[in-house]
């Protein structure tokens, strides 16, 4: 007869044969067996974090860093609550976790018990799926399906609800199934006709942009290359979502920036003016399109998606091929170049008069901003910090608002995974609680969070993580004193009316700091910017930086609500009243 | 400058809205109906009636029917998300146009009055295979197989015969001659 285990010895072993190096969790009544276990399971390591929320966002930076699946431990009912911010994050964001729960004694529940809730409710809409484990010889079972559930496909959080009984009770363990047939779910099935479909487009453009976003990223960093290669061949300017940067090297000349609300005023012209769009693995976000009536009026559109249900959601395309994007670039490309040698050079005369129109809105310079030598500009701030770190392999988390709009518009990604930060559910306090699980995938690397100081006091607790564990993030606050996306909003559209967006009643950082054990700078002008920042990235330790930064200052360009793509809102420098009116007020 | 009208999901020209007819096939599990409900109302989309009953034993597996209504759009959607549910293993899409396709719903009528009005109405429920479940000197229950509109109509048509309570399952599909659906 083989050997008997307990629930959370069968939790362990499930972990161990997923390959599972960390669990980010927070200990509870009913959770305990499990934590019991810990001890005997070297090859895990379990981060304590402060709050459950912070254990999610953790597995999320791990997760997205590393490419492995994020596993997060939490008791039930607060435990379980307060996670859901978390994995509703990864949710909108196709963020592989798993999450496992405790939960009261199968026989309590039901009957209100003392940190009872319902998970599996409660958790229903913002995970792949999840599990109630009722049945101790399901168990084993349900931990490897999850794993499998929340990697294949489109990625996405999982969880596994283990009432306390069930941990203690035994049963015997099998193994992973290799190749478990998942009932379709994932879809990589797609048609030479498609393909060639493709190719017909690409050869007839004269107006193409490639639109890539995070389904790049997600479907690692081979697709990353297959990128870069299906772009140089093609000859085609790309643009790319929020959490598609780093896919294809920013500083590249046929990268034409961000494209979408915050977006390069190229890219976002490029989207409206092309004749053939491409998107990769990107989902036409609300913050994307603009006015979907207006969107891309006279292109036809590809989509490449791994998820059959993005497509034809919010924009209807042309060309719908369903599949991982990197297998789909390989096949495109193999077709390509098989086909037809000659097509780079017959590409490059057809579309040479689009790139001189692209480099005509280049010149517009959309990014700029006015700079000062009395106060920091963010934008400043930031692109001072790209430059003090570009010479070593960064990785950047944000929190979200302005600051991570010029995060993403200023720091030049060149790699995938290098770049974190909440984009669908736009989670203020993503980024330091990331930022730590980001730095436990990758010991030795710079880590920073470009942080704004709102933000950064919604999950500041995890500091304690990590001075605890040793973790040398860099916390790089651009502290404007307000939530500045917020007010930059009631600017344009409440008459200025800046209702509680003031930022009252700040901590001072760099005592904070020093209470949380670790190291606070401050920076007030622009003359002591770099030698702060290079304290900064020379310190052995987590940092907090307090960056004093110029409190008026908008996040330009901008497509405003109501409005298509080709009418930005540019910088200080654009003289023409663009005032946002009517319906488009009521939207944000 | 075109007048800025607005932008992010203010609803654009609405599309016509077809009924159609889902079945879905799923593990009889805990929570796959609320899965299967929660979808539909999480984002929106509209439940008109809904039947669900396991059909087969040995393989676990529940058969619902949900009649519901949509742009092709929104339909088409509906159908991508459910076949996402992980224990979803098939899912099916009528129009309720669709000639191959039967859709039958039941119904109980209760009726309390006099032996008259009670033949009245049993005699008018005629062409909707009535099944007399119960019948004392004052009442009797009516079971009738029909169409969602045609119960509606019964029961209009009964209300004056004494017609008390209506009791109604959502409608169930099957299509026509000797293939399934894979």
């Amino acid at each position: 007869m083989s050997k008997l285990y307990s629930g959370a010895e069968i939790v362990f072993k499930c972990l161990e044969d997923q390959d599972v190096n960390f669990i980010f969790g927070y200990p509870g009544g009913a959770v305990l067996p499990i934590y019991d276990e810990l001890k005997n399971h070297s090859s895990i390591k379990h981060i304590l974090v402060r709050h459950e929320q912070g254990a999610g966002h953790a597995a999320e930076g791990y997760a997205r860093s590393s490419g492995k699946p994020g596993v997060v431990l939490v008791t039930s009912g607060p435990g379980a609550t307060n996670v859901v911010t978390a994995l509703t994050d990864a949710y909108m964001d196709s963020v592989p976790l798993v999450c496992i729960s405790g939960q009261v004694p199968t026989h309590l529940i039901g009957t209100d018990a003392f940190q009872e809730c319902d998970t599996t409710g409660i958790t229903r809409p913002c995970t792949k799926h999840n599990w109630l484990v009722k049945d101790i010889k399901d168990l084993s079972r349900i931990l490897h399906e999850a794993f499998i559930v929340a990697t294949t496909g489109r990625p996405g959080p999982v969880l596994v609800d283990i009432p306390k009984d069930i941990q203690f009770a035994k049963a015997n363990y099998s193994k992973p199934k290799k190749e478990k047939k998942l009932n379709g779910k994932s879809n990589n099935k797609f048609d030479q006709n498609d393909i060639d479909e493709l190719i017909s487009l690409i050869s007839k453009a004269k107006k193409p942009v490639i639109y890539t976003g995070g389904g790049v990223i997600n479907s690692g960093p081979e697709a990353s290359k297959t990128l870069r290669e299906f772009v140089r061949l093609t000859g085609f300017p790309i643009t790319s979502t929020l959490q598609g940067l780093g896919a294809f090297p920013g500083d590249d000349n046929q990268f034409i920036g961000m494209l979408g609300m915050h977006g390069t005023y190229e890219a976002n012209n490029a989207m409206h003016d092309c004749d053939l769009l491409i998107n990769i693995g990107a989902r036409f976000d609300d913050r994307i399109t603009g006015k979907i009536d207006e969107f891309s009026p006279k292109s036809k559109k590809v989509h490449i998606d791994i998820d059959p249900s993005s497509i034809n959601k919010i924009i209807k395309v042309d060309l719908a091929i369903v599949g991982d994007v990197n297998e789909v670039m390989k096949t495109t490309i193999k077709n390509l170049s098989k086909k037809q040698n000659t097509l780079k050079d017959s590409n490059k005369q057809r579309i040479s008069k689009w790139w001189e129109q692209i480099q005509k809105w280049r010149t517009k310079d959309s990014l700029g901003f006015v700079n000062s030598d009395e106060t920091i500009k963010p934008q400043h701030a930031v692109q001072r910090l790209y430059e003090l770190t570009k010479n070593q392999d960064t990785f950047i988390t944000t929190e979200v608002g302005q600051h991570q709009m010029w995060a993403a518009q200023h720091y030049k990604f060149n790699k995938p995974n290098r770049w974190m930060t909440s984009g669908g559910l736009g989670t203020m306090g993503y980024g330091l609680p990331a930022a730590i699980g980001v730095q436990i995938a990758h010991p030795d690397k710079l880590v920073v969070d470009i942080a704004g100081e709102a933000s950064i006091l919604m999950t500041m607790q995890e500091m304690s993580t990590a001075v605890q564990y040793n973790l040398p993030i860099k916390i790089f606050i651009l502290n404007n004193q307000y939530m500045g996306m917020v007010r930059q909003w009631q600017e344009l559209l409440h008459e200025k009316n800046y209702s509680e967006s003031y930022s009252e009643a700040l901590p001072d950082f760099v005592k904070l700091a020093e209470a949380y054990g670790c190291k606070g700078i401050k920076a007030e002008n622009p003359d002591e910017l770099d030698i702060k920042i290079k304290e900064m990235v020379d310190h052995d330790g987590p940092v907090i930086f307090d960056c004093h930064v110029d409190p008026n200052e908008n996040c330009f360009p901008m497509i405003p609500s109501g409005k298509p793509h080709n009418q930005m809102i540019l910088g200080p420098n654009d003289k023409e009243e663009n005032k946002i009116t009517g319906k488009g007020k009521a939207l944000v | 400058m075109t007048k800025p009208k607005s932008a992010y999901s203010i609803p654009t020209k609405k599309g016509k809205l077809d009924t159609h007819i889902f079945v879905v096939w799923v593990d009889n599990e805990a929570g796959v109906l609320a899965r299967v409900v929660g979808l539909f109302s999480g984002r929106g989309y509209n439940i008109e009636s809904l039947a669900v009953a396991e059909i087969d034993q040995a393989k676990n597996i529940s058969r619902i029917t949900i009649v519901t209504t949509g742009t092709p759009q929104v339909i088409d959607q509906i159908k991508l998300q459910l076949k996402k549910l992980v224990p979803v293993h098939k899912v099916a899409d009528f129009k309720r146009e669709d000639k191959k396709v039967i859709f039958k719903e039941m119904a109980l009528l209760k009726v309390v009055a006099n032996k008259k009005k009670i033949e009245k109405c049993i005699k008018a429920c005629k062409s909707f295979n009535p099944v007399i479940l119960d019948k004392t000197k004052l009442s009797t229950v009516i079971q009738i197989t029909a169409l969602r509109r045609e119960i509606d109509k019964m029961s209009k048509r009964l209300k004056p015969l004494g017609l008390v309570s209506t009791s109604r399952t959502g409608a169930i599909a099957m299509t026509r001659g000797a293939e399934i659906f894979k």
